[in-house]
């Protein structure tokens, strides 16, 4: 009970700095507006027939899942800020148990994520994406998953960092590639035999994929646009969190006392 | 039992060419004022994130509180409060916010996300803290808007609320001006009068650990002196007597005669070895002008020793 609060007060001052960020929460609106409102409708627009299906909704549930990962994935590097800032002394002398951090950090990050999102759902409504109760019902789990997987993920990368400086190199290098090897914006049906390979372990893909079931479940083009059933995504991203998740803690806490 | 062992202790970091830390050994008994001095690069940072569990020692042991730092981390951090050398605040949160954060971490009230959700224990100790550092209603505000003296004082609220037997001052004085450096000592004083708590102090203000019960003085990872104020002081520099007199010429041929080491710089600057000032001034005879005893300070003593590790 005592570690809970302790993830709970972590976790809580992650929201609390994202909403006292007037460029964050101003961010959060614009930065759908543009990519759902402005890419999405221009795609629908001249690409949309030829390709059959909904390009809004494919939008939409392509920034959602990449917001939801790349979001919480980068908060965690707020942990390398943190210790360039000297605040981690100040958790890290404390008793709590490192695995609490984490698991704070990651609750946090899933929060500011969740929260950020939520203007782009409002604009997908607004844009007649297919947004049932039900399906909103089901975006909610599919949004923890998505935002944990991205935590985990991030802490990975966090051990690879020396520094915030390397964590913006390392984000450009990591994330850029995912935006075409996930069918962020582009289809990825067809792709050749080596960015295939690469395509399948980016766990980016089967955020997005995820999504792109739950948001086109019952829809024609659902054959269209989703690459693997639910239940796929779901055991991959299991089994990814899972790796992700006890490697990058082992590695973060033997970094910051083996300095 | 001492608060703190600390037994050959040694830290060489992963790329480090040298030991930083190499082969320390010191007790501190409780509720002693410990200070750690030495140049930059020293060590003593090394020692007290090491004492503090931030860092692994490479080998030797630390108990505090009698708990083994590498194998009781937990215990040993509730025992222990920090003030760092660099300020470790939060500046996206108010006063109050860091230290509700803090007193969450430290497992002594549960979490509530407002202040007037807390219980009422805590709302007094951070009142009570508030007003013997003399921060008040200032705690507050966001810690981006308080002062350097503030914040410090802010650490000491935060480094005090969970009660802790040993408290770690990491250069507390680093960046304040010179009132803030007296007013933020006058309140360590007396928070050290009212709690009994045993504090370790690194600083390369020697002035500051003319109060310590002990003084531990490193240089290049190792302790080259260790002792009381008093000791030190002893071992490497003598108190000097500082005379004058309308007739210098006499007193300069009195002082030759009766064979004591001086120097002149204005006034003469007798340096008592094995005689008493009182033997000295008897045995010149002659009407003085100026008649004054000068006590070595720390520094100088420090300056000695630092001066013979390089030589």
């Amino acid at each position: 009970m005592r570690e809970m609060n302790a993830v709970a007060a972590i976790a809580a001052r992650d929201l609390l700095k994202f909403i006292r960020d007037p460029g964050r929460l101003v961010a959060a609106v614009v930065f759908p507006f543009a990519m759902i409102f402005l890419l999405g409708g221009t795609l629908q627009l001249n690409l949309g027939r030829s390709v059959g299906f909904n390009f809004i909704g494919f939008t939409f549930t392509g920034f959602l899942g990449m917001t939801l990962f790349q979001s919480t994935a980068q908060g965690l590097t707020s942990l390398m800020d943190d210790r360039q800032n000297d605040f981690a002394q100040e958790l890290f002398v404390s008793p709590v148990s490192r695995y609490s951090i984490v698991f704070g950090k990651i609750l946090g990050e899933t929060m500011v994520a969740v929260a950020q999102v939520m203007p782009m759902v409002v604009f997908a409504a607004i844009l007649r994406v297919p947004l049932t109760p039900t399906t909103i019902g089901l975006l909610v789990p599919v949004a923890l998953l998505s935002c944990f997987m991205g935590g985990a993920f991030g802490l990975l990368l966090l051990n690879t960092m020396s520094d915030a400086r390397a964590s913006n190199q390392i984000f450009n290098f990591v994330f850029l590639p995912q935006y075409f090897l996930a069918g962020l914006i582009s289809p990825i049906n067809i792709l050749p035999w080596y960015l295939e390979a690469l395509s399948l372990i980016s766990p980016m893909r089967y955020v997005i994929d995820l999504t792109r079931g739950v948001v086109f479940s019952g829809s024609p083009d659902y054959s269209r646009v989703v690459l693997t059933s639910p239940a796929t995504n779901v055991a991959v991203l299991a089994l990814m969190f899972a790796v992700f998740i006890v490697t990058g803690t082992t590695l973060f806490v033997r970094r910051e006392t083996n300095r | 039992m001492p608060v703190i062992e600390v037994r050959d202790l040694v830290k060489r970091y992963r790329k480090g060419k040298v030991n930083a830390v190499d082969g320390v050994s010191f007790d501190v008994e409780p509720g002693q004022f410990f200070a750690l001095l030495g140049p930059n690069g020293a060590g003593k940072s090394t020692t007290v994130a090491i004492l503090t569990t931030t860092l692994s020692p490479t080998a030797g042991t630390v108990r505090i509180c009698g708990h083994d730092i590498v194998r009781e981390a937990a215990a040993v951090r509730r025992q222990v409060g920090i003030i760092f050398q660099n300020p470790s605040l939060d500046m996206n949160l108010t006063g109050e916010e860091n230290v509700r954060f803090h007193a969450i971490l430290y497992h002594l009230h549960p979490y509530r996300p407002l202040y007037r959700t807390m219980p009422a224990a805590y709302r007094q100790q951070l009142r009570e803290l508030a007003d013997v550092v003399g921060l008040g209603a200032e705690v507050f505000k966001p810690v981006k808007r308080l002062s350097g003296g503030m914040r410090r004082k802010l650490e000491i609220i935060r480094g005090l609320m969970h009660h802790p037997r040993v408290l770690f001052l990491d250069e507390p004085t680093s960046g304040l001006d010179t009132a803030s450096r007296r007013s933020l000592w006058q309140y360590i004083s007396e928070l050290r009068r009212r709690h009994d708590i045993t504090i370790l102090l690194t600083t390369h203000q020697l002035n500051e650990a003319e109060e310590a019960d002990e003084v531990c003085i490193l240089d290049h990872g190792r302790i080259v002196a260790l002792g009381t104020p008093h000791q030190v002081k002893a071992q490497l520099v003598r108190e000097r007597l500082l005379i004058d007199a309308e007739d210098r010429a006499a007193l300069r041929r009195r002082l030759a005669d009766l064979k004591v080491p001086f120097s002149e710089d204005g006034a003469f600057k007798v340096e008592l070895d094995e005689r008493t000032a009182y033997e000295v001034v008897r045995a010149i005879d002659l009407p003085l002008t100026l008649l004054k005893t000068e006590s070595p300070t720390l520094e100088e003593a420090y300056l000695k020793i630092l001066e013979a590790g390089d030589a």
